[in-house]
């Protein structure tokens, strides 16, 4: 009796050992399985979801002008102190002194991508680009500056 | 001989490694150890090849997450918790939103219930199959990761294109959820249905049937149902043991009671009962993801509120199933902004905790079971 239960326990040993060699086998005569990407040599065809939060900018029209009001709203939301609104004061054309964003500094060394600040901004100022590759060489250079120099808000937004 | 004695007074915080003159070795592993996922450092004293006494030693990824949410507002403090648990970072966001909830006594609308429970039950898989991936490397087999980390890849997928992250997606807020869903949502959703149980039987074809396997996993690490209760065990670990702990069941929150679910359970109590246990508790999350996909109702996706949220004075407790067990959100309130104290109740501590009752006496090559059954991520242990 022993003999029987243990060879039909070598049987089945065997056999599962088998059933998952079959398994292994089959990927590997079947080519059209395989989803892996080959990363860096498909960056051009790579697409990234529209959502997918990579760093925040801020979209400026063809007359370099932004929508940003300066109302601090994304600085507040911010829970690591990410952003940072720099004020100057501008002449409006009846000779009116107005404040103004001077720069929207923004650190992408200490951003988490939690959206907070693009969900904040009553103006739709800011939003999520979908850049990831944000990788350099000296940490100064993830300080960025989000408006584009001599960039002006856009009329009508308040 | 083993003397206890002499572990016992020892009072230097890490037992030095080296032979104690009884035959008992101790030897260190980890903090740095591919076995430990993670920063996992283990004093173990050995006797020959058996495991006399299991030391865990935390606080290498301590990030003190509690004491930074005091200064954060409770809008802010959720994307933090993504990163106590990161596997499944939607559970943990979804038990702070609803604790907030509760303080504020917000109602959410029926659509954001909805499209909380698809997102917690597509996590709980995905952190299932990233497990059984690694669980079955651990034991030797690396092929079953590729196969695991595919169906994972499709969820992660579905994740990027409606939360706009893999991993740390931030996507419950209180009173709802960020952003709406993606309109391709329904439809990623159904293809990696028919993806999962096109490929579903791989899974025990490769692992679950295999001989070496079995005689790996069965009767090792055998946790009695008293011990899991009075170790303070939950999800998957306290139900391989038979207890009855799912808090979906238990505890109901959001829609879970209109649901149909089964809470799996098995009575072996050893580490092969554990691993039944959470490829049974995927198919019961397809279930619940089959009842929903296409009765999403219509509406809106997050309730009105105030622009700076402010909890009532007063203590608020919210607990949910994540993929690892019972998470508890402890809020307590001064009516300010933000919480004067948090404490979260994490899943993975309690069950490290039962390592050293169900490791001794055991071989140390079983200790890698143990450990991956468990399924512990230490950042939600060390947090």
């Amino acid at each position: 009796m022993f003999i029987i239960k243990y060879i039909k326990e070598v049987y089945r040993g065997v056999k599962s050992l088998l059933v998952g060699m079959k398994r292994t086998l089959y990927y590997f005569t079947h080519h059209k399985e395989i989803i892996t990407q080959q990363y860096p040599d498909n960056r051009d065809t790579l697409v990234m979801a529209e959502r997918f939060k990579g760093e925040v900018v801020m979209p400026h029209n063809e007359k370099n002008e932004h929508r940003c009001t300066g109302c601090q709203a994304c600085e507040l939301a911010c829970p690591n102190g990410t952003i940072k609104v720099v004020f100057k004061n501008e002449l409006t054309p009846e000779g009116k002194k107005k404040k103004a964003i001077d720069k929207l500094v923004y650190h992408l060394e200490l951003c988490t991508m939690c959206n907070l600040c693009v969900e904040a901004c009553p103006s739709d100022a800011i939003k999520m680009a979908q850049t990831f590759e944000h990788s350099v060489f000296d940490r100064s250079e993830l300080t960025k500056i989000l408006n584009n120099p001599g960039s002006k808000i856009m009329d009508g937004v308040e | 001989m083993y003397r206890e004695t002499s572990i016992l007074n020892d009072s230097s915080p890490v037992s030095p490694a080296g032979d104690d003159g009884a035959g008992n070795i101790t030897i260190n592993v980890g903090p740095q150890h591919p076995a430990t996922h993670g920063v996992l450092h283990l004093v173990i004293t050995l006797n020959g090849e058996t495991i006399k006494k299991v030391e865990p030693h935390l606080g290498y990824i301590h990030r003190s997450i509690e004491k930074m949410c005091e200064s954060l507002t409770y809008r802010q403090f959720i994307y933090v918790t993504s990163r106590m648990d990161y596997l499944s970072s939607h559970i943990n966001n979804h038990a702070c939103a609803l604790c907030v909830e509760k303080g504020l006594q917000v109602e959410v609308p029926p659509r954001a219930q909805v499209i909380r429970v698809l997102m917690d039950e597509l996590t709980r898989i995905a952190s299932h199959e990233l497990w059984w991936g690694a669980m079955a490397m651990d034991l030797g087999a690396f092929t079953p990761f590729f196969h695991a980390f595919r169906e994972r890849e499709s969820i992660n997928d579905i994740m990027e294109e409606t939360c706009g992250a893999r991993l740390t997606m931030n996507y419950m807020v209180p009173g709802g959820v960020m952003q709406d869903l993606h309109p391709d949502f329904q439809k990623r959703v159904k293809e990696f249905l028919h993806l999962y149980k096109r490929k579903i039987h791989e899974y025990d074809e490769l692992i679950t049937g295999n001989i070496i396997f079995q005689n790996r996993m069965k009767g090792i690490g055998y946790l009695s149902p008293e011990d899991a209760i009075s170790y303070g065990c939950s999800g998957p670990v306290a139900r391989g043991s038979g207890v009855s702990s799912d808090i979906r069941k238990i505890y109901p929150y959001e829609i879970y009671n209109k649901l149909e679910f089964d809470e799996v359970l098995e009575t072996a109590g050893d580490s092969f009962a554990r691993y039944m246990i959470r490829l049974r508790e995927m198919q019961q999350s397809i279930r619940i993801i089959e009842q929903l996909i296409d009765n999403i109702p219509d509406g809106d996706f997050q309730a009105k509120t105030k622009a700076v949220l402010k909890l009532p004075k007063g203590e608020f407790y919210q607990r949910v199933e994540t993929a690892r067990g019972e998470l508890g959100v402890y809020i307590v309130s001064e009516g300010g902004t933000t919480p004067y104290r948090i404490k979260f109740r994490s899943p993975g501590f309690s069950n490290l905790s039962v390592l050293d009752h169900i490791a001794r006496g055991s071989k140390l090559g079983d200790l890698v079971a143990m450990m991956g059954t468990l399924d512990l991520v230490i950042p939600d242990i060390d947090r």
